[in-house]
């Protein structure tokens, strides 16, 4: 019963949240190499942002079910 | 890209170069000046967070001084601590540049600048003449016990680097044309 709170101070915690700004300012740094706009550049960062966080939670999942399997 | 768009670049050269001495000022040359405002917040965010990340008030393992200040960005070449990173973090320009100071002064056995911001670490390998002005500063072995902070500020500062090398060819030669898919650039078209 306490482990879920355990789990979320843990989280909460956690050192990947500082991947959050690298995310956002890689993403919208690239887009802005691709657009003029703001709106255009925006919208193409958040695209560049899911892909990349995306990616990273799909390798978090394999990299946790080895770790569950092994 | 927006291909009915076009962008003045006015000098493109200078406008690079400005790109590279402050992130987003070589936009702002070009009048470009709300992808100046976006790439200045981003990469100089990125970049001070980094320089923050790596600042302790801890005292040092091996000497009576503190870690200091932005310690993840510093230029060394000397036998035993060949700093690469530093040719990743100097793509942020002119917010790098002290690093440079301080290694010179560090070279020289003059007492470095600015509490040790972006000071080379000290060697204790190294022949330490009696009143060595730097005998205060931080040794390898006291940055990469700052928990993992230490690599982590690494990390954002060389990304913060690389991220300018993109702003500054775009301020160079303007937005990179996307390959025409029908879909990416809808947004773009809509507004021609």
């Amino acid at each position: 019963m306490h482990e879920l709170p355990l789990a979320v101070a843990n989280l909460w915690h956690a050192d990947f949240w500082y991947i959050l700004p690298a995310v956002a300012a890689i993403s919208l740094v690239y887009a802005a190499t691709r657009h003029e706009r703001m709106q255009p550049i925006l919208l193409h960062a958040g695209r560049v942002a899911v892909w990349i966080l995306g990616f990273m939670f799909a390798v978090f999942v394999v990299l946790e079910a080895m770790n569950w399997w092994v | 890209m927006d291909d009915s768009q076009t962008v003045d670049l006015k000098e493109p050269a200078l406008a690079a170069f400005l790109a590279w001495l402050l992130p987003g000022l070589g936009h702002w040359y070009q009048g470009r000046r709300a992808k100046a405002v976006l790439y200045f917040c981003c990469i100089m965010g990125l970049f001070l967070l980094g320089l923050y990340l790596s600042s302790s008030r801890d005292k040092c393992l091996d000497g009576p001084g503190t870690i200091g200040w932005g310690r993840a960005v510093y230029f060394s070449w000397r036998d035993g601590d060949h700093r690469l990173a530093y040719l990743c973090q100097i793509g942020v320009g002119a917010p790098a540049l002290p690093a440079l100071i301080q290694a010179n002064r560090m070279a020289n056995h003059r007492k470095v600048w600015w509490n040790g911001l972006m000071a080379p670490p000290r060697l204790p390998e190294a022949p330490l003449p009696d009143g060595d002005p730097n005998a205060d500063q931080p040794t390898p072995n006291d940055l990469y016990h700052m928990d993992h902070y230490f690599e982590l500020a690494g990390f954002f500062t060389m990304i913060a680097g690389l991220l300018n090398v993109l702003a500054i060819y775009d301020a160079w030669a303007g937005p990179v044309a996307s390959a025409p898919t029908g879909k990416k650039d809808d947004e773009d078209r809509s507004h021609a």
